[in-house]
């Protein structure tokens, strides 16, 4: 995820850009917090702030918007953040030996971003590929019919 | 509308105008002409064929869906003759295509029909004149020319259309609802939050044929006389939410959405909206509240949608599936669908595949075929050539079915007698190597996750469960359990207020009901029938197998195994943390798990 660290004026100019392209209207605000989201990597406090003046909103409401979809964060994450899928398919054709790999190739647990802000590791249910499980998505890259021995060599592939 | 037998298309993008795609499309039509087929072949423009690289024209039958190339204006009588008036390929001018192998939907198997699925792959689903050529929107075009709402829906009724997102509540009972339901504006929607692991179907049509959806919408929106239009989509399916965007902007180009549809006098637009991952929102009046820009709370019912849905105004919900099937019945009649089928569920059903079966992947058959047929026959049978053991329908609010139902014919009354549900269409097949107990675990941990947490019930009982089904796979687990998580299931499943709360048994009831022995054994005797639970297995190295090749040792990540190159080597107990890889490794099979 190619997420600037962004100042408080520059926070504040993008929500108030979203708002102006989205409209202010209650509807708008997932699709406005997803945005947020993308552009920061995570709904910082300053976004909440100007969102809530801007759409009229309380911010315990959007707060609690945000906090409620697992795509949506308010903590900050890594530079690369892994989505495993912990779904019955990718666990039933051998997913469970992969999770156990990655986690022991980062050393991080579930939740977890690495010291170093590298990773993000998380966990997310079934994203459709079953097909061709067990499946992990990196930022936006799909990986389908993971095997423990390929984890290193997909982590390798980012900076 | 005029009833054209063939479509050709002509790719008229300025490379090909350049290469004389307007000169091909006058030799076609005179050639039509000539040969007494202009009644019977549409020649259409259509923006992109084939590679504008190569040299001579493209061209593309439907609904064959031949692709001809390199072609020159020398070569149409002869291509009209054969392909047209002796209704055969003109081989000869066909492209060689690359197949791209697609992982999840192969060629239709024996004992599938495909309805919902039969344009996937075969069309271009970003170029809605592909869509057309194969009949597209002639359905809309009849509903608005030929039909009245009313008509539409008795016709929809008539099919016996069931929804295809769970709980097979009759389509156009549905529609009548909202038609007669008193509001100022009513609201159709669109319910693609596919969120039963395990299940894609909906994701390959949104993906593969986005204006069905559209279409089928657009129809029933026109029966129940709504004017606005919501595709809600989880954010886990971007391809999917783009996909249907342009199909969007494509149909409102060719004047089939917006303001006064095809000159009919009714009007109807479409927008996408973006879930953003909390599983619930699949639930209707979750999936509005999220809409409407809240927390994806379910809330109680009454009221129904069909009285107050979104913004309190009527509103309709159909699963992608549903409404992707309503074009085909308008053009092919109720009477068509009704045929196919079993009892009382219509027409075909797709379901997604996965697990240990060896053909994975996307499938439809009509109602009332067995579960045998579809997992051996369209499935391939187990991989490996392993036993079955148990396939789960229905997602995480499904059951787990055993052998001895295989023969069950599937259909939504069926599944629900055998303590299961049809779902959306996902299908888990398990191997002999599967440990049920540690599935209902899994199953529940899902649950347990996606709960809300508005109601008690189901916030605190399904954690209790999983409490102790934990235990039971950590080798802790009490007598009285299996009583208890019984006890569990039934006040969970009563006092739930939404769907996910009163499926969310149903992994555990099955479980206990079909693989009772699992949880006894666990149980009682402290072990895991399939060696999968990690505290009641051990790995030992087998001597006279090991060849002390050292691989396991290299390997082992907790450095658990130790021996000299060519002696057998031991694994310490105390330090090995069962994770498998040294099992999964070793060419000459001597580990083993006991
Ligand atoms: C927890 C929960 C999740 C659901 N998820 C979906 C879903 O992903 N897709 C869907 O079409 N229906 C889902 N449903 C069913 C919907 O509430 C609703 O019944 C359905 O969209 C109606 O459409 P249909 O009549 O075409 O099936 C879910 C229900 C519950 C309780
Ligand atoms: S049953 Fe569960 S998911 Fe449904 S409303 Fe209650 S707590 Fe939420
Ligand atoms: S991999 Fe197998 S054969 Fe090689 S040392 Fe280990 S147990 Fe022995
Ligand atoms: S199961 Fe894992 S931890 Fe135990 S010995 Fe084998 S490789 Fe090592
Ligand atoms: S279960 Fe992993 S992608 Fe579906």
């Amino acid at each position: 995820m190619a997420t600037e660290v962004k100042e408080g004026q520059d926070i504040r100019k993008m929500v108030r850009t979203l708002v102006q392209n989205h409209g202010d209207e209650k509807a708008e605000l997932i699709p406005i917090l997803h945005e947020i989201n993308r552009e920061l990597g995570y709904i910082s406090d300053e976004a909440i702030k100007e969102l809530s003046k801007k759409m009229n909103l309380p911010s315990s409401h959007i707060y609690s918007v945000a906090t409620f979809y697992r795509m949506l964060s308010t903590e900050p994450r890594g530079r690369h953040v892994i989505q495993f899928c912990e779904s019955a398919p990718c666990h039933v054709t051998g997913g469970r030996l992969v999770w156990q790999k990655l986690q022991r190739e980062l050393g991080l647990e579930k939740g977890e971003t690495s010291q170093d802000d590298k990773w993000t590791l998380l966990t997310t249910s079934c994203l459709g590929l079953c097909g061709v499980g067990p499946v992990m998505v990196i930022d936006n890259d799909i990986y389908g019919n993971v095997t423990p021995e390929q984890v290193p060599g997909i982590l390798e592939n980012y900076e | 509308m005029a009833y054209f037998r063939s479509h050709v298309l002509v790719s008229v993008d300025p490379v090909c105008v350049e290469k004389g795609a307007y000169e091909l499309i006058e030799t076609l039509q005179d050639e039509l002409v000539k040969q007494g087929l202009v009644e019977e072949v549409q020649v259409l423009e259509t923006s992109r064929i084939g590679d504008p690289e190569t040299e001579g024209l493209d061209l593309m039958v439907y609904p064959e869906a031949v692709h001809y190339t390199k072609l020159t204006l020398d070569d149409v009588p002869f291509l009209v003759e054969e392909q047209f008036l002796k209704g055969r390929i003109a081989e000869q001018y066909i492209r060689e295509t690359k197949r791209v192998i697609d992982e999840e939907l192969s060629a239709p198997k024996t004992k599938e029909v495909r309805i919902v699925l039969k344009n996937i792959g075969e069309i271009d689903p970003l170029n809605i004149e592909d869509y057309i050529a194969r009949d597209g929107y002639m359905a809309l075009g009849k509903v608005l020319t030929e039909m009245t709402p009313e008509e539409t829906i008795q016709e929809v009724l008539d099919s016996g259309l069931r929804g295809r997102g769970g709980a097979g509540f009759p389509t156009g009972l549905k529609w009548r609802f909202i038609r007669n339901a008193v509001g100022e504006q009513k609201y159709m929607l669109c319910n693609a939050d596919e969120g039963d692991p395990g299940a894609f179907a909906n994701r390959r049509v949104l993906e593969g044929d986005p204006h069905s959806v559209v279409e089928g919408m657009i129809i029933a929106a026109y029966a129940v006389g709504a004017s606005q239009g919501y595709i809600y989509c989880r954010a886990e399916y971007p391809i999917a939410v783009r996909t249907m965007k342009i199909a969007i902007e494509q149909a409102r180009n060719f004047g089939l959405l917006g303001d006064n549809i095809l000159g009919s006098g009714f009007s109807f637009d479409l927008e996408v909206r973006m879930g953003a991952g909390a599983f619930v929102c699949g639930e209707e009046t979750a999936l509005m509240a999220s809409i409407e820009g809240h927390r994806g709370e379910p809330r109680p019912r009454p009221p129904f949608p069909a009285q107050k849905g979104l913004w309190e105004q009527p509103s309709n919900i159909n699963n992608v599936e549903t409404y992707s099937n309503v074009p085909q019945i308008i053009l092919n009649g109720a009477e068509w669908f009704a045929n196919l089928g079993y009892n009382k569920s219509t027409g075909t059903k797709t379901f997604s595949m996965a697990g240990d079966v060896k053909n994975t992947g996307l499938i439809e058959v009509p109602f009332g075929i067995t579960l045998r047929e579809i997992i051996y026959d369209v499935g391939g049978g187990i991989k490996e050539d392993k036993k079955f053991k148990a396939v789960q329908t229905g997602g995480p609010m499904g059951g787990c079915l055993p052998e001895k139902l295989l023969d069950l014919h599937m259909d939504y009354e069926a599944l629900a007698e055998a303590g299961s549900i049809l779902g959306s269409g996902g299908l888990v097949v398990m191997d002999e190597d599967t440990c049920m107990v540690d599935i209902a675990r899994f199953f529940m941990e899902f649950t347990q996750d996606e709960s809300c947490g508005k109601c008690t019930p189901c916030r605190i009982g399904t954690r209790r469960i999983l409490e102790i089904l934990t235990r039971i796979c950590e080798g802790k687990g009490k007598p009285d359990d299996i009583d208890t998580l019984r006890y569990l299931c039934d006040q969970i499943n009563e006092n739930s207020l939404c769907g996910l709360g009163k499926g969310a048994p149903n992994p555990v009831k099955s479980t206990l009901e079909h693989f009772l022995d699992e949880y006894e054994a666990h149980i009682y005797e402290k072990r895991c029938p399939a060696k999968v639970c990690k505290s009641l297995i051990r790995f030992e190295i087998i001597e006279g197998l090991c060849t002390g090749c050292t691989l396991c040792a290299r390997n082992c990540p907790v450095d658990a195994i130790s021996g000299e190159r060519r002696q057998t080597h031991v694994i310490d107990p105390d330090i090995c943390i069962k994770c498998g890889i040294c099992e999964q490794l070793c060419q000459y099979d001597a580990i083993e798990i006991k």
